[in-house]
Order: structure tokens, then C-alpha cells, then sequence
């Protein structure tokens, strides 16, 4: 007699205790430490903290050790997590124009008041391996010097590119519209979608899919002419107002890459020509990702600047739905759950059309004459 | 004719649009009765297919009214018509045939289910029934009814055409609205169609906006005509009073230019 | 005893895991779902410990209904024991503390993907359905704005354009699971990847019925006694799968069952989905 299959729940208990093992690997190795993974693997705390859409690099550090090193896993992990946490204030915008600057570069002008800053960049390295690096010998570099408090000596030197474009009004201004900001961790969400909307969505959108979109609008899919106006880096500060003092209170400083980029408009619609904008920003050093969000910014704005939306690029509905990794990754994986009552009911199916066509196709009696093909009635 | 004839179908009045600093409409109107057959005509950028655009409301007219007289006698102005209310018109009062047959058809569909699709809409659910009315059609519009099954990218252009055509019809409409129906077509195939579509219209008796640029179209079909240049009805009138006699220098000129063969 | 005692509750965590405002916007959710049966009402989806794909909507909507004397069945593809339904099952015995069974006649709360319980509901009782993909119309339209309207204006001509082209190529109507419904004469909703043999059980069934997608955001529901009826046309009526063989373990010849291949030779044995119902059915005396 036929017994049916049990024991699903010792089977995951034992799947559990394996991935522990794994996620340990050689236990001859150090354990990876999560300071270590916060210091020396900075940029991956720094993506996982953005798409993660939680600033807090201890916990993104633990998530990237418990998900071994699979970050699209560990921005769901902090994700998670920020779903349990309760919500105090909502800040006051961040001032990026008085950050503390780490780096700051632009495109658009060969000097400008403050200077090309070039900070930490990967940007002029020959990407040669470093072979020496392979030995875990200390080699006697200084201790760090990361700005990490927002000072006010440099900020004042250091105007934004776009500010001094709009000074000559070439720049088109952004205006605040006013009313309750969206908050897509709240409204469901529903297009068209507002810009403050569709930003939200982009800060904690997949860097590769936005990498894709921008360098699509390079490649002519919704093409915007764009310049990097300003790349800036550094720390801000972030400040509430609680309803009981009525004044702002500084509760801490944050690192920040914001991209700006300037795009042509040649006007029309009784409109100026003017530079238009598209913004990038994000938790961390990531300029890769605050230039893709910039590009994808710009380019979703077409409607609102009449140009044509025909662009997968420039299609909110397709861009917005399918930007966070943690769906996405959700639910292309889903595909390893159990289907087989689905495909039974399709084996079912199949065999039923099967026989239709094979009864149809079958050779006709010699005797008699050919069978008209059956049309379906 | 009834006394239901003695109101007219489609009222336009003072339709205007601008694109931009360019005005495509300026103060149209006109009147549509029922059975009758009206010719919109004049050459590329006089507007003739904006206004058939803001009629259909496809695009949103800066000023005017379109007044839509339904069989029970209730007024509506399909510029301010609800959009639901406007779509349901448009599926079943009112037809739609685009100069491009691809573009008023679901090619990833049959020809069956296409004509079909309008009757399901409103609720028909008897396959036999709907594939019986389905084959009437293709019949009636001169296609093969065996290639019901067949997917329309297999058609050729005038084939599309018919199709297109039988598909709109099948919902009983009053008023059809048709851009350019033998525009991309040649000239033995137009003839063809045009000699179906005149002798559908006169058998069923619906209305029809018909815009072409072709004069000898809007003789074969047309009741009256409507000659538009920049924007504006300059003339108007019985399709024969205006051909054979035009008043207005650029009907003058529109009806010299044409070829006699 | 069927029933298994509440474990550990982890600690920290709200009772089901999400919070009290999370579950209030649930819950309103719910009601507008409840008061227009079919409509699909957006609500703002939470991040769960769970992927999305796997059963969030499901988990979120059984989070905001549950209370501490509810007793929980959790199913897969019919079974207790799948992974998915362990993984489930084992998220709310930690977060909620709730009692959890097998049996569905115990149960106030049943949890599904992919199946209806065999066992019919009884008033009371709550079924919470795992949806991936909440729009019917989704095959014939990508865009969300424009199938919004289609419902508004129930402009279901597509759908019925779909079942005439099955008929017209194949014969008869080739969906076989997660086949659209016409709820209280109105709205066209999808029933989740259910087989269809399970369509029948959905109508006026005494039991409410909740519907969650996480992933697309949206909360549909049936209430207690409500018209579903499975779209056709009158002269291809809407017909259910049917077995030449019974269930090898109970010999059931009126449930859904599973195909398991026995050998490498073409050997084929037939069992119950519905683990709970073949199990009671063993439990009384039958066999195969």
C-alpha cells in the first residue's frame, strides 16, 4: 500500500542546521567580524543600508554576515527589520548644501568656488589586482581621518552647481507643491505617481535594474542629454522638530552621495529653455546608484515636460513596479515553491487536448473516406 | 422615417483646438442625421481628422460641444461625457474605423473573436450563437468565412479593412466614424470596399462621419459634404451641389485639381 | 490531541508580528474588500521575515484577523506538511502563540495556497487564500490604470474574447487553474492558483473567504454566501477535472489527487491532496 510522504518540518530543521554550517564555512577560519565587514567592506554596508532603506551600518554589517555576503538577501533582512521598528518623527529635509564634504565633483565646470574635491574614488585606480593584497599582512597605512561630523567651516565654500545655474535662471527651479509628502511605507501605490512617490521608490530601488535604465537613456531609449552638474559626498545632519520644544534638535549625521544631473530642454508650451534636473540620492557612498537614480528621475519626469513616453525608460508603471530587488526577488524565487496541484490540473489538461488532437489526427478506415478535420464547435 | 428623424443625430458646435501656438479646429459645427452619410474632406493639415478625433473623443477640444441624441431621445455631450460612459458608447452606439485597420483590430485574436468581441461585451454568452453572427459578418463584408479561425496579421490590408469594418458594425451603431477607410489601399481594392460600404450603409442606415481627402470617394458615398482648409468649414453642402458647383475659391481649386480618368 | 499548544512566543514583537496601526489598516482594508465582494481594495503592503511571492498578503491579512483563542491550519498544494505551510505554520505558533491542528473541522482560521480543504466550511470559519497575482485582466493588460477602469466599467469583453479563442482553436476552455470568477453578478475576480475542480466550493460557501496579494498590494474578499460563478458560455459550460483512479491510500473518488510517480518505468500512483481529508477518511474505516 502506497504511504504518503511526511516529515517536511525535520526536513527544513535539518536545511537550517546546514546553512548554519555553510554560512560558517571552514571553522580553521577567523569569523568574519561584523566591525570588520562595516570597515573593510564599507560599500556593500553602504548598498544594503540604501536598498535596505535603514541607516544603521551595525545592522546592515550583521545582515551581510548572516546572508554570507548575498546582499540582495541582506537588504531584505534589514527590510524586515524596519518593518518591526515604530516610527518617532518624520526629520526635517536634509540640508545637503551644508554637508561636511568628503568629495564633490562636477562635470559641468573645470573649477568652481570650493574646488574639485576628489576624495575616496575607485575612479582614476588601474583596475590591476592587487596581488599584495592578498596576504592579511597589516600594512602600516594611517589611521582613518573620515570626516564624521558635520562641519561648518566647509560648507560655506562650497555653493551647489545647481545654485549657481539658477542664479542665471538657465536652471528650472524645483517647487515645493506643498500638502502631506507620500509615503510609499504607507499608500499603497497608485499612478501616476507624484514625484516625491516616485524618488522614494528609486532611493530604495535595485542598483542594477536603475544602472540598466539609466545606460538605456544614454542608448537612445529615452534619451535626456544629461551632465553630472554635481556629484557630492560627506555628512549631513539630520534634525526633528518635536511638537513640545517647537524648535529643531540635531539628532545625528548621516553620509549622503547626491547626484545632480542637468538635462536640455529646448522649451516650448510657452515655457523657457532652460536646463532641466534629475536627483540622485543615497545612504553611504554609492555614486553609481545616486547617477542611475538621477537618470531614471529625469527620464520619468517626460510626461510632465511633454515629451513622448514611449520608452520602456520613461513608463512609470513599468519602472516603479519593478525596481525593489526584495519583490522582485520574491517572487521570481517563488517559483521554487510546491506547484504540483497547478500542474497536475495543467498534466490534465494537456492529456485531454492531446487525446482531442491525436482522436482527429488518427488514419481514417480504408473503406471509407477521409474524416473532415473537426472545427471546433 | 420615424419622428425620431426629424432630430438630428450628432450636433457639433464651435469645436476649437490648439496645439500649441497652431489651431487645428477653429469653430466647427455642424449637424449629422439619421442614415445619412457625411463627407469631411479637404487636403492634409486642414484638420478634418482632429475633428473627427475630438468628435470620437480622442482628443480633448478647447472649446465647442458634441451633442449625442441616443435612441430614447437623451441628450449628451461626449466632450464632457464621463469616460466610462464614453467607452461604453463607443462599444456599442458608436463605431471607430481607423485609417489603419491594425489599429482598430486585436491581432493577437481571431477574426471571429474579433467581430465577436463587441457582442460579448455587452453580454452575449452563447459560443454558437456568437460564432453564428460572427460568419453572417464575414459573409456580409465579403470575407472567406472559412478563414474565421485565422488571425488577422494573415489578411490582406482590404481584408483588414472589412474586418475592421464588420467589427464595428456587428454592435448595431448609429454612427460610425470612419478616417480615411481606403486610405494605403489599391485603387481596385478601394473600389471594391467602397462599393460594400455604400450598399451596407444604405441596407442597415446608419450614420456616418467619413473623412477623406478623395474627392471621387465622397461623390461614390457621401449625402453632404463638409470642405475644410486650415481649421475651418469654408463650404458645405449637398455632395453633388458642392462638386458640381463649387462657390468657395478653394473647393474651386480643390475640385480643378482632380484627375479625370 | 489534534490540536498542538502555542510554543514559545518570540520575544519583542507584537502579537502576530506586524503592529497595531499595521493591522487596523488591514483590517479596513478588509471591511471595504468585505462590503464590495470581488473588488480588489490596494492596501499598503508590509515587508515580511517571509519573501514576497511566498505567502505575505496571506500571512498580513492572517496576522490582522487572528486572535489568541483562534485555531490555525496552515495548507500547500492541500498539505500540512509541504515546506512552505511548516515555514507558515511555525512563523505564527512563534509570533501569536496560537494553537495550531491538521484537522479543518477544528480550525477557525485556514490558511491556503493552491487549494480549497475537500472538507466543507462551516460558518465561522475563516479561509485566508495566498494570491500572486490578484488581476484577472492582467494577461490581456499590463498597465494597472487601464485595468482599474476595465472593473470600474466592468468591461469584461477581453476575458470572454480569451474563452472564445480557447473553444475556437482547442475545443473547449484550456485554463486549468486559477480560473476567473464573476462575483455577486459584478466583479471578475481571480480565485488564486487553485484548481479549478476547487471553483465550485468558492460559491456561497458559509465561510468567509480572504483573499491577500503582498506583492502587488491588494485585499479581496468574499463574504459568507456569496454568488461565484465560473465564467463560460452557455453552450460550453464551465466543467470541473474528473479521475479514472481513486486514492491509493483512502480510495476517495471525489477529491483532487496528486500524481506521484512511483519507478522509472511509467509507474503512477494516485493520492489524495487534501491530507486532512484522507487521513479522516483512513481514520473511518476506508481504504483504497
Amino acid at each position: 500500500m502506497y504511504v504518503a510522504v511526511k516529515g517536511g518540518e525535520a526536513a527544513i530543521d535539518a536545511a537550517h542546521q546546514l546553512l548554519a554550517e555553510a554560512r560558517r564555512g571552514d571553522p580553521g577560519v577567523p569569523e568574519l567580524s561584523c566591525a570588520q565587514i562595516d570597515q573593510q567592506l564599507a560599500l556593500a554596508v553602504d548598498r544594503v543600508m540604501a536598498e535596505g532603506a535603514l541607516y544603521d551600518r551595525g545592522l546592515a554589517a550583521l545582515a551581510i554576515k548572516q546572508a554570507r555576503g548575498d546582499l540582495i538577501e541582506a537588504i531584505f533582512l534589514l527590510r524586515a527589520y524596519r518593518t518591526t521598528l515604530p516610527r518617532l518623527a518624520v526629520s526635517e529635509p536634509v540640508d545637503t548644501a551644508a554637508m561636511t564634504i568628503e568629495r564633490r565633483i562636477s562635470a559641468t565646470f573645470k573649477d568652481l568656488p570650493g574646488g574639485q574635491v576628489l576624495g575616496p574614488t575607485f575612479d582614476y585606480t588601474h583596475r590591476l589586482l592587487d596581488m599584495g593584497l592578498a596576504d592579511d599582512a597589516p600594512r602600516g597605512e594611517a589611521a582613518a581621518r573620515r570626516p564624521s561630523r558635520a562641519s561648518e567651516a566647509d560648507a560655506g565654500s562650497m555653493p551647489r552647481v545647481t545654485d549657481i545655474l539658477s542664479d542665471e535662471a538657465l536652471l528650472e527651479t524645483e517647487r515645493d507643491p506643498g500638502g502631506p509628502i507620500s509615503d510609499l511605507t504607507r499608500d499603497p501605490p497608485s499612478y501616476p505617481a507624484p514625484r516625491d512617490a516616485r524618488l522614494q521608490a528609486l532611493a530604495r530601488g535595485d542598483e542594477g535594474f536603475l544602472l540598466a535604465l539609466g545606460y538605456a537613456t544614454q542608448r537612445g531609449y529615452g534619451w535626456t542629454h544629461p551632465f553630472a552638474a554635481e556629484i557630492r559626498m560627506g555628512w549631513a545632519a539630520v534634525e526633528i522638530v518635536p511638537e513640545e520644544l517647537g524648535f529643531g534638535v540635531e539628532i545625528g549625521d548621516i553620509q549622503l552621495t547626491e547626484c545632480q544631473m542637468v538635462n536640455q530642454f529646448k522649451g516650448g508650451d510657452g515655457k523657457p529653455p532652460q536646463f532641466t534636473r534629475g536627483y540622485g540620492l543615497t545612504f553611504g557612498h554609492g555614486e553609481r546608484k545616486a547617477m542611475s537614480m538621477a537618470l531614471v528621475d529625469r527620464a520619468l519626469r517626460a510626461h510632465e515636460l511633454g515629451e513622448t513616453t514611449d520608452a520602456p525608460t520613461r513608463d512609470q508603471e513599468f519602472v516603479l513596479s519593478h525596481c525593489d530587488n526584495v519583490e522582485a526577488s520574491g517572487f521570481t524565487q517563488h517559483l521554487k515553491l510546491p506547484h504540483y496541484v497547478d500542474f497536475q490540473a495543467e498534466l490534465n489538461l494537456i492529456r485531454t487536448l492531446r487525446a482531442d488532437f491525436d482522436r482527429n489526427a488518427a488514419p481514417p478506415d480504408a473503406a471509407e473516406a477521409p474524416a473532415e478535420p473537426e472545427t471546433a464547435a | 422615417m420615424s419622428r425620431i428623424a426629424a432630430l438630428p443625430l450628432l450636433e457639433v458646435e464651435g469645436l476649437t483646438k490648439r496645439f500649441g501656438a497652431r489651431i487645428a479646429l477653429r469653430d466647427v459645427s455642424f449637424e449629422l442625421w439619421p442614415g445619412e452619410v457625411l463627407a469631411i474632406v479637404g487636403e492634409s493639415g486642414s484638420g478634418k481628422t482632429t475633428l473627427l478625433n475630438a468628435i470620437a473623443g480622442r482628443v480633448a477640444p478647447d472649446a465647442g460641444r458634441v451633442l449625442y441624441r441616443a435612441l430614447d431621445g437623451a441628450v449628451a455631450d461626449l466632450v464632457t461625457l464621463s469616460e466610462a460612459e464614453r467607452r461604453r458608447l463607443l462599444r456599442t452606439d458608436l463605431g471607430l474605423v481607423h485609417q489603419n485597420p491594425r489599429d482598430g483590430l486585436r491581432l493577437a485574436v481571431s477574426a471571429g473573436a474579433n467581430i465577436g468581441e463587441r457582442l460579448m461585451a455587452a453580454g452575449a454568452r452563447h459560443y454558437g450563437a456568437i460564432r453564428a453572427r460572427a460568419l453572417d459578418w464575414l459573409a456580409r463584408v465579403e470575407i472567406d468565412p472559412a478563414r474565421i479561425d485565422d488571425m488577422p496579421a494573415t489578411f490582406s490590408g482590404g481584408m483588414q479593412q472589412r474586418l475592421q469594418i464588420a467589427r464595428n458594425l456587428v454592435s448595431d451603431p448609429r454612427v460610425v466614424l470612419m478616417d480615411e477607410p481606403t486610405g494605403g489601399l489599391d485603387v481596385s481594392v478601394q473600389a471594391r470596399l467602397l462599393d460594400l460600404l455604400r450598399d451596407l450603409v444604405a441596407e442597415i442606415g446608419v450614420a456616418v462621419v467619413l473623412v477623406t481627402h478623395d474627392l471621387g470617394v465622397a461623390r461614390l458615398l457621401a449625402h453632404r459634404l463638409l470642405v475644410m482648409q486650415q481649421g475651418r468649414v469654408i463650404e458645405s453642402g449637398l455632395t453633388d451641389q458642392v462638386l458640381d458647383d463649387p462657390q468657395h475659391a478653394y473647393t474651386q481649386l480643390l475640385v480643378s485639381s482632380v484627375l479625370q480618368l | 490531541m489534534t490540536v498542538t499548544p502555542p510554543s514559545e512566543t518570540l520575544a519583542g514583537y507584537s502579537f502576530a508580528y506586524l503592529d497595531e496601526q499595521t493591522k487596523r489598516m488591514i483590517r479596513r482594508a478588509l471591511l471595504k474588500a468585505v462590503a464590495i465582494p470581488g473588488y480588489q481594495v490596494p492596501f499598503a503592503s508590509r515587508e515580511m521575515p517571509l519573501p514576497y511571492g511566498w505567502g505575505t498578503g496571506g500571512i498580513q491579512v492572517t496576522a490582522a484577523v487572528i486572535g489568541r483563542d483562534d485555531v490555525l491550519k496552515v495548507i500547500d498544494q492541500g498539505s500540512d506538511d509541504t515546506t512552505n505551510a511548516v515555514s507558515i505554520r511555525k512563523f505564527f505558533a512563534r509570533t501569536a502563540g496560537v494553537r495550531t491542528t491538521d484537522r479543518t473541522t477544528e480550525a477557525t482560521v485556514i490558511q491556503t495556497r493552491h487549494r480549497v480543504p475537500e472538507t466543507k466550511l462551516q460558518a465561522g470559519q475563516i479561509m485566508v487564500y495566498q494570491v500572486p497575482i490578484p488581476e484577472p485582466l492582467r494577461w490581456l493588460e499590463a498597465r494597472e490604470t487601464e485595468t482599474r477602469k476595465m472593473h470600474a466599467l466592468a468591461d469584461y469583453g477581453g476575458m470572454y474574447v480569451k474563452l472564445y479563442e480557447d473553444i475556437a482553436h482547442a475545443g473547449r476552455i484550456t485554463t486549468a487553474y486559477d480560473y476567473p470568477v464573476m462575483v455577486n453578478h459584478r466583479y471578475l475576480m481571480r480565485p488564486s492558483p487553485i484548481p479549478r475542480f476547487d471553483n465550485p466550493k468558492l460559491d456561497r460557501s458559509p465561510a468567509l473567504q480572504l483573499f491577500g496579494a503582498g506583492r502587488e498590494k491588494r485585499i479581496y474578499a468574499l463574504p459568507p454566501y456569496t454568488p461565484v460563478k465560473s465564467l463560460d458560455f452557455a453552450d460550453h459550460p464551465f466543467s470541473i477535472e474528473r479521475w479514472d483512479e481513486r486514492c491509493a491510500i483512502c480510495g476517495a473518488g471525489d477529491s483532487f489527487l496528486d500524481e506521484i510517480v512511483t519507478d522509472d518505468r511509467g509507474g503512477r500512483r494516485f493520492v489524495c491532496s487534501d491530507t486532512d481529508y484522507c487521513s479522516g477518511r483512513v481514520a473511518a474505516g476506508h481504504r483504497a
